[in-house]
Parts: structure tokens; sequence; C-alpha cells
């Protein structure tokens, strides 16, 4: 990150100088000339075009939709019809809402104190140079080459196979054990809501692809340790806890925002892996409660599809929001790194 | 993908009965992927009963002959999701035999899943021909002003379609929309081997039922083989404890969402289904149903609830061995009068290019002209004409064919029959947690009723 220094510069700029990071200079347009200022509008307007239309405009127009009973067949049957569609999420539809909203919650921890945290422990033995690490790090990435909806696929059918399944075999004592149809809490929060059972099979399922991801990162930003900075832990006789928590740690805090951005936007993102499952009772979240009343068999009700998506929108809004506040309000007083 | 959905009950035009080792290496073409299901036995020709008596209403005579009076030229576009090798070679062999020479036909192929998925935009723009499914879906389309109304063309079919499948390509409004080409019945199946080596009797009542799945337990198999993942094989149960205890109206009528779930007739249909529970395999969520009908074959269970589909499950020389029966009567004012037997065939577009031609089209499909020639190259459908030859059609076939032409009424199964949104969204979720707890029924009854509202009645 090595940039000039230059809140100096351009006087003109002082007006905007509480919203610049310091480290960088912006320049106005007009500072440009000739076809300097055309490349310019070009390389902002083109793209910025094509993410307002492909982006916004579907956004903004399923956040209208939301507000009618369209049934996707005809224009002419859309009717406005307000609330209605978040009232009927909230009262008759209200079971399956909370529980989806519940299960992305239970993922976003999971996903934190879970795959994070080993995969940082497993990055942490990489580290040393032990013999075979390459070959180690290889099969700890290999399940992130797969896509969560094979993952699926693979671990319906072969681990998690009701009658003949690895885990069956390994786990049932000789019974056959339901794995991913077993809609019993685990851990019940109250009568109607909780963590089903096969809710964190597929939580399992996910981490063994997601363990090798976050390794990766955290074994590139180890990398990035200065050695001297081990060495002379070593030599004022640190032992390795303290090592790693108070040099180590550290220096990963750039991987550690990167670490929470990918881990919120998976979070909320699932959808993949529940849906090849045809969704086992109890383990929707909300993108699948959006698609069901969008697409294919259950599809046809574009009104309250695009209101469950609306507040899946306004979810992933709430972080946006807060992690571009933060982000730019840290770089501004240069307390990154 | 497959052509199979997993998340709906299979369609009987691209998942219909077993074949023959040699169909198979042309179906499998088309067919291969992450499904576990295929049709892979060698058809043996059947026995040559031809099926008599179809329930035609036997009223007015047929007008005129099977070609219309005044015969249509030009194009004509027909929208096909018969994308498998051995579908797609059948629907391009009876097109071609279609007699009006002056008509152009060009037939437009999506793959199946494709096409249903995206059935709303398609009907934005239609081909004149559209294949499709009776029930609600079709009625709801009819409904919509969508589809063209056909009630013309019926009278010259009445002699070749019984009144249950008039019925079923009926809308709202008492006319025809659609016209049946293919099916497959839902029953008891069960290994004729299996019970004759015990000596068990095909039962005629409830009562005989579950008589003889106490037997079974006795021997140690379980009575009822079950996987429910994709939440519709719970359905199929459903279906005939409702039709059975409450007849053919009532169930039409919950469908339509004109009756409520919370009624006492609904309540005793979910009684009769939890005694009946306790003789189903266990732990049916999270069991598909190929390794159910894996314990079929295996002679792990006696007995199960499917459609005719699942003789793909049987490896070759035992597809022979499997047969099914209708599921026994349980009220004596209803018997055995109703059969369930999803059906595909073809409706015509509201407005289309060549009206003349796609009735002319609709008419000769429905006939055992086109049907037989169809026959010819995909052997593993069952055709809907009485005349249709039956020859071809293994003993499942012709058993399901016996079935259905003299059933009185036929209904298309809970995800044809009802708003596909209350099928996939409600009702499949609700069966699951009624089977994974029998007894929080009151509370899941009304969230149906709740959701029915909300779902059916806009």
């Amino acid at each position: 990150m090595a940039n000039t220094i230059a809140d100096s510069s351009a006087t003109s700029d002082s007006a905007r100088a509480p919203k610049r990071p310091p480290k960088q200079r912006y320049r106005k347009p007009s500072q440009f000339k000739g076809r300097d200022r055309t490349v310019f509008y070009l390389m902002v307007g083109i793209p910025t075009a094509l993410h307002v239309l492909l982006v916004w405009v579907p956004t903004i127009s399923s956040l209208f939709l939301s507000f009618t009973d369209w049934n996707g067949i005809r224009l002419s049957d859309m009717n406005w019809v307000g609330f209605l569609n978040y009232e009927q999420i909230l009262t008759v539809f209200e079971k399956d809402f909370w529980q989806a909203v519940i299960n992305n919650a239970v993922l976003l921890v999971f996903l934190f104190i879970g795959p994070t945290i080993f995969g940082m422990f497993l990055a942490y033995l990489l580290d040393k140079n032990i013999r075979g690490s390459r070959f180690y790090q290889s099969v700890f990435y290999t399940p992130v080459v797969l896509s969560l909806a094979v993952v699926g696929f693979m671990w319906q059918s072969v681990i998690y196979s009701t009658d003949n399944g690895l885990a069956t075999q390994l786990f049932g004592g000789g019974e056959s054990v339901d794995w991913l149809g077993n809609q019993s809490f685990l851990i019940p929060f109250g009568d109607n809501y909780g963590i089903s059972k096969n809710f964190v099979a597929i939580l399992v399922a996910i981490a063994w692809r997601h363990t090798g991801y976050i390794m990766v990162l955290y074994l590139a930003g180890m990398k990035s340790v200065d050695n001297s900075l081990r060495e002379a832990a070593g030599l004022d006789g640190c032992s390795e806890w303290q090592a790693f928590r108070h040099v180590i740690f550290p220096t990963l805090k750039p991987i550690n925002v990167v670490v929470a951005v990918i881990t919120v936007i998976e979070a909320l993102r699932a959808f993949d892996i529940i849906y090849v499952l045809n969704t086992p009772r109890k383990t929707e979240v909300l993108s699948i409660l959006t698609t069901n009343n969008l697409l294919g068999e259950g599809g046809g009700n574009v009104g309250r599809g695009s209101a469950y998506a609306t507040i899946l929108f306004l979810m992933c809004l709430g972080f946006v929001i807060w992690y571009v506040t933060n982000h730019y309000r840290n770089t501004q007083e240069g307390a990154e790194s | 993908m497959t052509d199979q959905s997993t998340t709906r009950s299979p369609s009987p035009a691209t998942h219909g009965y077993s074949l023959g080792r040699r169909n198979f290496i042309k179906t499998a073409a088309g067919a291969a992927g992450a499904g576990l299901i295929l049709p892979a036995a060698l058809a043996a020709c059947g026995g040559d009963d031809d099926d008599s008596g179809s329930g035609s209403d036997g009223t007015a005579a047929p007008e005129g002959t099977a070609e219309a009076p005044a015969a249509a030229s030009g194009d004509l576009s027909v929208g096909s999701r018969l994308a498998n090798d051995a579908p797609k070679a059948g629907l391009a062999a009876a097109v071609e035999a279609f007699p009006n020479e002056d008509v152009n036909v060009s037939i437009n192929t999506t793959d199946s899943n494709t096409f249903q998925e995206n059935i709303s935009t398609y009907l934005q723009n239609p081909d004149d021909v559209i294949a499709w499914f009776a029930g609600y879906r079709m009625r709801f389309f009819a409904a919509q002003g969508l589809l063209g109304d056909i009630s013309s063309i019926w009278p010259a079919l009445d002699s070749e379609l019984g009144s249950g499948f008039k019925t079923a390509s009926t809308g709202d409004d008492g006319k025809q929309y659609f016209v049946p080409f293919s099916y497959y019945a839902w029953g008891i199946h069960y290994r004729k081997s299996l019970f004759e080596d015990n000596g068990w009797e095909i039962p005629t009542s409830v009562d005989e039922l579950t008589a003889l799945a106490a037997e079974m337990e006795a021997s140690g198999i379980t009575p009822f083989a079950f996987g429910n993942d994709g939440n519709w094989p719970a359905m199929g149960t459903f279906d005939q404890l409702n039709f059975r205890i409450n007849g053919y109206q009532f169930h039409v009528d919950l469908m339509a969402g004109k009756e409520s779930w919370t009624s006492d007739q609904v309540r005793e249909v979910f009684a009769t289904y939890e005694t009946l529970l306790a003789l189903h395999q266990e732990n049916p969520n999270g069991r598909t149903w190929e390794e159910a009908a894996a314990a079929l074959v295996n002679k792990e269970a006696g007995m199960m609830t499917i459609g005719n589909f699942a003789g793909s499950q049987f490896p070759e020389g035992e597809l022979e061995d499997l047969d099914f029966f209708p599921f026994p009567e349980i009220n004596p004012e209803y018997g055995l009068d109703v059969v369930e037997a999803p059906i595909d065939g073809w409706m015509m577009a509201a407005a289309p290019g060549n009206e003349a031609a796609a009735l002319e089209m609709l008419e000769y499909l429905g006939t055992a002209a086109a049907q037989d020639v169809y026959l010819s190259e995909d052997p593993s459908v069952v055709a809907t004409s009485s005349a249709a030859d039956t020859s071809v059609y293994n003993a499942l076939q012709q058993k399901a064919a016996e079935t259905v032409q003299n059933a009185e009424f036929v209904t298309q199964f809970l995800d044809r029959d009802t708003s596909p949104e209350f099928a996939a969204n409600v009702a499949g979720p609700r069966f699951a947690d009624f089977i994974s707890d029998p007894s929080s029924i009151d509370g899941i009854l009304e969230d149906m009723q709740a959701q029915s509202e909300v779902i059916l009645t806009t």
C-alpha cells in the first residue's frame, strides 16, 4: 500500500478533504484535458451504466413488484396491493420466514466459529513449512474447487444416504439414520423454531468446503509476516500460543476483514446446496423462500417472491452500509495496517 | 440434469414405463445425469388383451369421421417438451403420419424441465399446439384466456377416450381445452413372486390391507416402502386416502380451495394416514423414492404406493414380477371409482396462427392412429386411446390401461390438481412435517388452511 502522501496538494480539493482518504490524491474531471476527459467519462460511465442497468434497475423493480400481486404472466394483471405481501409473510407464512432468518443467522455464526477458526488453525500449522505442506495444502483446498451444488450431491448420495451412506455405516450403529430428513430440533428456540438436525448436517457439508477457502486466505497472510518478528518472539521466550496471539494474529488484520466480508456474503447468499438437496424441511433460507415463489414449480407469485427478495436485500444493505462507512472511516484515520 | 425433476411427480411422457435395453440406449443419451432413475429393463411383449369398453358415455354418435370436414392447410407449429430420443422420435413419426398433406408441421422441442419452468413466459408467445398436462395448470391457463377452446373436436374422440379423460380435459367453464395423449397410473405396487411364495392375497378393503400388513410384519418384511425426498411422494398416499374416504368431488374441491383443510373429513384422512404410517418404512423424509423402490426390489418391503414409473428401478429380468393393485376400498359409498393417473397431452394456444390445422392436429393426436405410430417408436408410455394397439405393452402397461380405461374418475396427482405454488410451497413441506411428527397435525392443518386461502383464492 505504498501511495504518495498528498494531502497538501490541490487546494481546490480541500473542501472535500473530510471524505478523502489521506493517502490518495483525487483529481476532478475538469482537470483532465480533451481526450483524457473523454476516456475518463467512458471508463467510468460505461461500467456505471451497466451496473445501474443490470443491478440497480432490477433491484428497484423488485422493490416495486413486492408491492403488487403479479402472477408473472401478463403485465395487465398487475395490481397494487401495498404491504399485503409483507403482512402475509409475517402472519400466514411467519413460521417459514422466521425459521429462514434463524437459519441464515445460524449459518453466519457457524461460519465464523467453525470453518474460520479451523481454517486459521490449519493455515498456522501449514505455515510451519513441515514436510509435505504443499501436499496438505492441495488436499485441504480441493473441496473448494467443487461448487456447493456438487458438494450437496456428493454428500447426499455418498455420505448421508439414509440406508447405505458412509455416515450411516460409521455412526448409525446398524440402523438407518435419516441425516437429511430429520427435521427435529437439535437446539430448539421455543416451540416452533430452532436449529434442526438436518440443517446441522448441511452445515457440516458446507464447512467441509469452506474451511479450505479460509485456510488459503490466512496462509497467504501468514506468509507475509516478517520472519524476524517470529525469531524475535522466539528469542524472547514466547510460548507458541503467545507468539500467535501477539505477533502473528495482529498482522492478519487485513485478512480478517476480507474473511469477515466473505463469510457474511456466503451466509446471506447460501442457496445452491440447500436447493439441490430439494430443500429438506426446516433448512430453508431466505434465498430459497424467494426462489420458491419466483421460479418453476411454485413460481408465479412474483409479488411475494419480490417481498422476500427485498427483505434479504435490506439485510445485505445493512451490512454493506456498515462495512463501507467503517472502512472509509478507518482509512481516513489511517488506522488501517 | 435429467429431464426428471425431483421436486414434482414424474411426467408420463418423459418418464413412463421401463423398456428394453435397446431402447435404453436410445433414451440414455438424453437422460444421463445425476439422477438415479433411468428406464432400463427389457420389455417382454406382454399379453394381447386389447382393452375394450372405455367409459365412453355413448350418447351422441361421433360427428363424421376423424378428419375435419374442411381440410386445413398452411403452417403449423407444435411446441413439444419431449426432448429424449425415443419420445422425440415417436412424436416426429406421429406427426409425419398426419393424414393431411397440405399442412406443413414444424416441431419445436425444448427440454422438459426448461419447458415447465418457463411456461408462463412461453405462453405469451406460444406455438399453435402445445405439450402440457391435464389438471389444474391446464385449467388455470384456460381461465386466464391463454388456451383455445377445442370442444369442437371432442365428439369425434368420445369413442376412443373415456369420460374420465374428458373430465380431466375440461376447463372450469365446462369446455374442453386439452387432448390427452399418454399417462401412467398410481397404485400399490408389489412383487407377484413375494405374494405367491407367502400365499398372500390382494386386499380388497382397508381392513384386509392392515391384516396383510400385519402378516408381512410377522414375516420380517416392512409392509410399505416409503421415501419422501422431494416432498411429493407423500402426496400420493394422501390423494389415495382422500378420494377413497371422501370421494372424488371433495378431493377436487379441496384442491381448488373450496373445502377447508381443517374440516372433519380431512382430519379423518390424516387419522387414517397416521395409522398407516406405522406400517411404512421409518425415516422417510430423507429417503428418495428410488431407494424405497430398491427395498421393494430386494423384497425387504412388501408394497409401495407409487406410480408405474417405479418399474425403472427393477432389473431386467424382474420387471415382469412387478404388478400393482388399486388402493383398497375404504368408504363403500365411493368404492374404487377413482384412479390417480397423471395425463400428458396437448392443448391449443388462444390465438393460434392456424386454428383449423391446429384443431385437426389435436384431434388426430387423440386418436389411435397417431398413438399407435408413436408407440412404435416409444413404447414406454400408455396411450390414452382405447383403440390403441396394446400388443407392444408389457404387463404393467396392460394393467394400467385396463384400470384407467374403466375408471369413472381420474385425478392427476396433487401437484397437478392444485396450484403448483400451493403444492410445492405449502402441501409438500406440511406433509413432510406431518410425517416427521404426526401429533402436530392440528397446527399443520391450520397453517395449511391459512396458506391455502392466501394462495388459492386470490
